[in-house]
């Protein structure tokens, strides 16, 4: 089963709509609550990094029997060093930006470590495309 | 599949119109009417009451062991809740009030909230430790309304729910342990509570995480209080000595049934209180969601107003309440063992505080294969994709969803929704006559008989 949903960057209101109803899918399929949990962590993540730093992405979803796949196209500015930026506690937030409780450098990592599979690229100016996948079992 | 829950809310078809309140305002889902009445769904239901409150025929009873029990032991134990005497005007004292139960057969009357001091110092080992006792927001499994709706609703969060008993049952355990040490025979002992809701009911009746509860009965609070009264009125009890009179509780005990009773022990952390079950959802949901983060306690309560809130209490909520504060104002902030008996016995509950693991029993699982469950919830989309998402009820469902759900298990058929319906007869796919028929399927004969044209004079 394959669903796109858009998000728009800046709609802080609405950011994290896609983790939740994905959400309600995996718990109608039976997914256990584990990986229900996993799953939404990343999303929620990689979901609010759209709205926060890209000007608009796609979040492309395909629920097989046995894992889902979540691939998130967003046009922005792209990671320029895509390590650097997958190590805990690296971040290009401003101190102001620090100072708020934002930008601690955890959200790739943090992604990384509720997915089974990710994979991340991106053009700077152009934007990234994030793909990970959770299996069921 | 686990066991079912037992359910404390019962209908009466004799009494039921089939009018479909219920449905309606139920927060799991778990009533939709077949042949004119209710069918509760007994792995969706929790017990909260919301059904039991919108009934306008009160055709929804709440089960209660017969009374008449109270005198099969030689020491019948009452445990009442304090919010108990929160139903009775200022100018009925508690003694009074003790005097009538006692009156009734009681030999102890002991009110629930004796061990909340007891809860309370471990609440604060647990919550201001270094080690949060489970995950966080660590839930606090206090209300047995919400511990199910978690189970059901929101199995990712069963790991957030604190294992920790009840007052009731910690008290029920204090008060067993101290008469068997007065050399009482364990089964001359009856332990009988006092419920405000049918969730407490059904807790102890088929308890979650824990293998047998210490209570032997229940008593509805309603029904204790009407023969409370009515014992009053009658003036046929005799008043008792000064020296008998309810134990003394610290504040934070009396504040305890109250929305804030548990977050208000806690002195360092972000901890919240909650009440109503619709309110508890709306936030739970958003728990789920990774959306509210860095929450350390969550007070979750399925009544508005807490336990005064209770379906089964006799007065209401916001004058009960206001009692109840009146009463902690008047109440020391510490009570000491001399007062409180149960602190003697620290250590004897602190190993039977603990409840075993809540298990996740999701409701809204399509099947148990994966495969299957994938195909029937791609069919109910592409359904409710259709319907007129207007949740009328009168598919007898509670909803579009609902009634979409219900069609790929085979539990309805599409053509009960009356937009469907109006279509099918529009290309003549359904008599006008078999639309009649399949409405009287869900609402009864009676509802549906055609001499409601007749007279009415139409």
């Amino acid at each position: 089963m394959n669903f796109v949903y858009h998000v728009e960057g800046g709609d802080f209101t609405n950011a994290g709509s896609t983790s939740s109803q994905v959400k309600r899918m995996l718990k109608k399929i039976g997914v256990s609550p584990e990986i229900v949990k996993k799953t939404v962590v990343a999303l929620y993540e990689a979901e609010v990094n759209i709205v926060a730093h890209a000007y608009r992405g796609d979040i492309t979803v395909d629920l097989e029997e046995d894992h889902i796949k979540i691939v998130l196209d967003d046009e922005g500015p792209g990671i320029p060093d895509i390590d650097r930026a997958m190590q805990k506690g690296y971040s290009t937030a401003s101190q102001k930006v620090r100072e708020m409780g934002f930008g601690a450098g955890m959200g790739l990592p943090n992604i990384k470590n509720n997915s089974d599979s990710l994979n991340i690229t991106s053009e700077v100016g152009k934007g990234t495309r994030i793909e990970l996948i959770n299996y069921f079992q | 599949m686990a066991e079912d829950f037992h359910h404390a809310l019962k209908f009466k078809y004799d009494l039921c119109i089939g009018c479909s309140h219920c449905t309606g305002v139920c927060p799991t889902s778990a009533i939709h009417v077949e042949d004119g009445h209710p069918v509760l769904d007994p792995n969706r239901c929790v017990d909260c009451g919301r059904c039991y409150v919108a009934c306008p025929m009160n055709a929804i009873y709440i089960e209660q062991d017969d009374f008449q029990t109270v005198y099969d032991y030689q020491y019948p134990v009452l445990l009442v809740p304090s919010i108990f005497l929160a139903q009775f005007e200022e100018k009925i004292r508690e003694r009074t009030i003790l005097s009538a139960l006692l009156h009734l057969g009681f030999k102890y009357v002991y009110e629930v909230e004796k061990s909340v001091d007891f809860l309370k110092e471990y609440l604060r080992r647990d919550m201001e430790g270094g080690q949060a006792p489970c995950e966080k927001p660590v839930i606090s499994s206090f209300c047995p309304a919400i511990v199910r709706l978690i189970q059901v609703k929101f199995p990712v969060l069963v790991d957030n729910i604190y294992l920790s008993k009840a007052p009731f049952d910690m008290t029920a355990e204090y008060i067993k342990k101290s008469l068997l040490e007065q050399g009482v025979k364990e089964e001359d002992i009856g332990i009988f509570y006092v419920s405000p809701c049918a969730a407490k009911i059904a807790a102890i009746k088929s308890p979650v995480g824990e293998e047998k509860s210490p209570v032997s009965g229940v008593i509805n609070m309603n029904y204790l209080y009407s023969k409370v009264m009515r014992v009053i009125k009658t003036g046929e009890y005799q008043m008792c000595d000064e020296s008998v009179r309810f134990h003394r509780l610290s504040k934070a005990s009396i504040t305890y049934p109250l929305t804030g009773g548990e977050t208000k022990m806690l002195r360092t952390g972000r901890n919240l209180a909650i009440d109503d079950i619709h309110n508890v959802s709306e936030f739970l949901e958003k728990v789920e969601d990774e959306d509210i983060q860095d929450i350390d306690f969550l007070e979750l309560r399925a009544c508005d107003g807490s336990c005064c809130g209770g379906i089964l209490t006799a007065e209401n909520r916001f004058l009960m309440i206001e009692r109840q504060r009146k009463r902690m104002q008047k109440c020391s902030e510490e009570v000491d063992a001399e007062d409180n008996d149960l602190l003697n016995y620290f250590d004897y509950l602190a190993d039977k505080r603990h409840v075993g693991t809540v298990e996740p029993r999701s409701m809204d699982k399509m099947d148990d294969n994966v495969a299957v469950a994938m195909q029937k919830m791609k069919r109910a989309f592409e359904i409710n994709q259709n319907l007129p998402q207007v949740d009328c009820h009168l598919c007898g469902y509670p909803s579009c969803k609902a009634l979409a759900d219900a069609v790929v298990n085979d539990k309805a058929q599409i053509q009960q929704c009356i937009f469907v319906q109006r279509a099918m007869e529009h290309y003549d796919l359904l008599t006008p006559k078999e639309a009649h028929d399949i409405s009287a399927k869900v609402w009864g004969s009676k509802k549906t008989d055609p001499s409601i044209a007749k007279n009415l004079n139409l």
